[in-house]
C-alpha cells in the first residue's frame, strides 16, 4: 500500500520536486507496478546466490598509472559547469546557517 | 536504386568497386530525411559536416587507399551515446543543452573505420520506454505506418533504419531497446552479449543491463557494425574480450545444418498474438528445412521475469541518475538552498516516466524494503540465469517472438505504464541472463512486421548471426 504521504517522502529522498497535481498519479502507479512485483514472493530462492553482474568478473583493476586528459576535453568539461570560478567548479554551501 | 535503401554490404561492394560513392550515399540518405524527418521525427538533429566527410572518404579511395567496410558508410548514433562536439541530452530535458566533451568508445572505433554520423536519433528519456513517446523531442512515428509507434527506447535508430535515414544506427539495449523497435520497425536490432560491447560514453540507464548495439536492414549488415565496435576496454571495466567475430562477407554461404533451436515453451502460451506466432513458428520452420534441428526448450523461471526487472532495473536506474544533481553539467534551476537545486533541477529536467523509476528504484532500495525486493530480485535474476544455463544444453540457439504485438497505435498504452511494461515481456531475460539477442523480420500481420527474436549463449554472437543471416537468406 502506497500513501501519498510515501510519494511525498519517496520524492524527498530522491531530490524530485513533484507537483501536488502529480501525487495522485505516482501513487496509482506505482501501487500497480509494486502490485505486480509483489508476485516474485511466491519465487522460491532459497540457497539461490545474488546475482550481481552478467559476466560474472569481479574487482577487475588497472594499472596505478595517472592518465592525462586531453585539454580541449578538458576545457569542452570545463564550459558544461553551470556555475564556476576560472577553471574551478563553484557549488552551493552544504550547509545553510554557519555558527562560528 | 535509391543509394539510402542499400545494405551495408551492398554499398560498401559498390563503392570498392568505384560504382557509388560516399557523396552519392550520403546525398541520397539527406534527401529522405529532408522529405520525410519532419514528420517521422527520427533525428533530433542531422550533421552539417557530413558530406565534407563524405568527399574526404571518397579522395582517400580515389588515392588508392584500402578502405574498411564501413568507410563512407551513414549512422545514426542514440542521443544517449557520445560523439564529441554533438549534444548528447538521452532524450531529456535536463541534458537538452549538454555537448559530449569526449568520444564513447564505440563512437572512436566507428570514427577509425570511416563510418559518417549523419544524425542524433531521438529515444525516450534516458531510454526508459518501449514506445518512443517518452522524448524530449517529440514522438517518434513508425515509418512503416506513421499513425503508429516504432517501439523504444532506441525507437529513432530504428525508425531512420526503416526510413532510409542511414545504413546503419547505434542504440542502446537495457531491456528490449533495441529488438524490440527493431521489430515493430521491420529492420535487425542486436543486443550482444553483456560486455562485448565497451558502455564508456553511454549514458547509464541500469549499469548491469545496458548495452550498445548495431541496428541495420539486416543481420549481415548488423554483423559488420559488431565487429567494428566490439572488444575489451580499459575504460569499461565490464568489458571482455576479445572473442571470435562473425564476419557475413567471409561467410557467404551461412548453414543451419546441425544448429539445435530451441523454443520455449513458457514463450508460447495460449492468448497470444497467433498472427505474431504464426510468422515466428514459419520463420523456424523455414530454418528446420535448412537443416536445422528443432527442441523444446524450459525456461521455468520466465513467468517472473518482469517482475524481476521492474526491481533491479528502476534501483540501479535512481542510482545512476542521481549524478544529476545541476552542479556540474546539465540544466540547473538555482534555488535558495541545495536542497531546493536539486529538487527544482531534477523536478524540472526529468520527465513523468524518469521521476516515476527513480521513485520505484528509491523505494525498493530504502531501509525494511531491500531484502523483500531488491535482494530477493538478485537471486531471482540468478535463477534466470541459471534457466538458459540449463537450456543451453541440449540447443544452441532459442527462438521467440521479439514483441508480443506489433506495433501500436500513437497514445494507445502511454497512459498506462504497467501494460507498457508487458510489451517487453519476451525481451527482458537476455538482458537479466547477459546472453546475447537479436531480433530479425519475419513476415508481417496485417501489413505491420513481426521479429523472430533468437537468443544465444554467452559470446557466441558467431551462431547467433549465422542463424540469423541464414534465415534472411530464406
Amino acid at each position: 500500500m502506497i500513501t501519498n504521504e510515501d510519494i511525498l517522502h519517496l520524492a524527498k529522498l530522491a531530490r524530485l520536486q513533484v507537483a501536488e497535481a502529480d501525487v495522485l498519479g505516482y501513487q496509482t502507479d506505482l501501487e500497480a507496478i509494486l502490485g505486480y512485483v509483489n508476485k516474485l514472493k511466491e519465487l522460491d530462492t532459497e540457497g539461490v546466490p545474488e546475482m550481481a553482474h552478467a559476466d560474472g568478473s569481479t574487482n577487475v583493476s588497472r594499472e596505478d598509472v595517472a592518465v592525462v586528459c586531453p585539454v580541449d576535453e578538458r576545457t569542452a568539461m570545463i564550459g558544461a559547469f553551470p556555475v564556476r570560478s576560472g577553471d574551478l567548479l563553484e557549488v552551493q554551501a552544504v550547509f545553510a546557517n554557519r555558527t562560528e | 536504386m535509391n543509394p539510402s535503401e542499400l545494405t551495408i554490404l551492398e554499398a560498401a561492394k559498390l563503392m570498392r568497386e568505384k560504382k557509388l560513392t560516399a557523396y552519392d550515399l550520403v546525398s541520397s540518405c539527406l534527401e529522405r530525411i529532408e522529405a520525410d524527418n519532419g514528420e517521422i521525427n527520427a533525428l533530433v538533429s542531422v550533421s552539417k559536416t557530413a558530406l565534407d566527410e563524405a568527399k574526404a572518404i571518397d579522395a582517400r579511395r580515389s588515392s588508392g587507399e584500402d578502405l574498411p567496410m564501413l568507410a563512407g558508410i551513414p549512422l545514426a548514433i542514440k542521443d544517449n551515446i557520445m560523439v564529441k562536439g554533438w549534444m548528447a541530452s538521452a532524450g531529456s530535458r535536463i541534458l537538452e543543452n549538454h555537448t559530449a566533451a569526449y568520444d564513447a568508445t564505440v563512437v572512436a572505433q566507428l570514427r577509425a573505420q570511416g563510418a559518417i554520423f549523419i544524425g542524433r536519433a531521438n529515444m525516450d528519456e534516458f531510454a526508459m520506454g518501449s514506445s518512443s513517446e517518452s522524448c524530449h523531442f517529440g514522438v517518434v512515428r513508425n515509418p512503416v505506418d506513421r499513425e503508429r509507434v516504432p517501439g523504444g527506447s532506441s525507437g529513432g535508430s530504428a525508425a531512420a533504419v526503416a526510413a532510409g535515414f542511414a545504413l546503419g544506427a547505434l542504440g542502446s539495449d537495457t531491456g528490449g531497446s533495441v529488438r524490440q523497435p527493431a521489430s515493430l520497425c521491420g529492420v535487425t536490432g542486436l543486443k550482444p552479449t553483456y560486455g562485448r560491447v565497451s558502455r564508456y560514453g553511454l549514458i547509464a540507464l541500469a549499469s548491469s543491463l545496458d548495452q550498445i548495439g548495431p541496428l541495420a536492414k539486416t543481420a549481415a549488415d548488423v554483423a559488420v557494425i559488431l565487429s567494428a565496435i566490439e572488444g575489451n576496454d580499459p575504460k569499461d571495466a565490464t568489458s571482455s574480450g576479445p572473442y571470435e567475430t562473425y564476419l557475413p562477407e567471409i561467410d557467404t554461404e551461412p548453414s543451419v545444418e546441425g544448429v539445435r533451436i530451441g523454443i520455449p515453451k513458457e514463450y508460447f502460451l495460449d492468448g497470444m498474438d497467433e498472427r505474431v506466432k504464426a510468422s515466428v513458428m514459419y520463420a523456424v520452420r523455414q530454418l528446420e528445412k535448412k537443416g536445422a534441428k528443432i527442441v523444446e526448450v524450459s525456461l521455468p523461471t520466465t513467468e517472473y521475469a518482469l517482475a524481476v526487472y521492474y526491481l533491479v532495473m528502476p534501483a540501479e536506474a535512481s542510482s545512476n541518475l542521481a549524478r544529476f544533481d545541476g552542479m556540474r553539467y546539465g540544466l540547473s534551476a538555482g534555488g535558495a538552498t541545495l536542497q531546493e537545486t536539486y529538487e527544482r533541477t531534477r523536478g524540472e529536467g526529468f520527465g513523468a516516466e524518469a521521476k516515476r523509476r527513480i521513485m520505484l528504484g528509491t523505494y525498493v532500495l530504502s531501509k525494511g524494503y531491500y531484502d523483500a525486493y531488491y535482494r530477493k530480485a538478485l537471486k531471482a535474476r540468478e535463477r534466470i540465469r541459471l534457466d538458459f544455463e540449463d537450456a543451453f544444453k541440449v540447443c544452441d540457439v532459442i527462438a521467440s517472438p521479439t514483441s508480443p504485438t506489433v506495433a501500436w497505435k500513437i497514445g494507445e498504452k502511454f497512459g498506462d505504464p504497467l501494460t507498457m511494461y508487458l510489451s517487453d515481456i519476451y525481451t527482458i531475460s537476455a538482458n537479466l541472463a547477459g546472453i546475447p539477442a537479436i531480433s530479425v523480420p519475419c513476415g508481417t500481420a496485417d501489413g505491420l512486421p513481426v521479429g523472430l527474436q533468437l537468443m544465444g549463449k554467452p559470446f557466441d554472437e558467431k551462431t547467433l548471426l549465422r542463424v540469423a543471416c541464414t534465415q534472411q537468406k530464406t
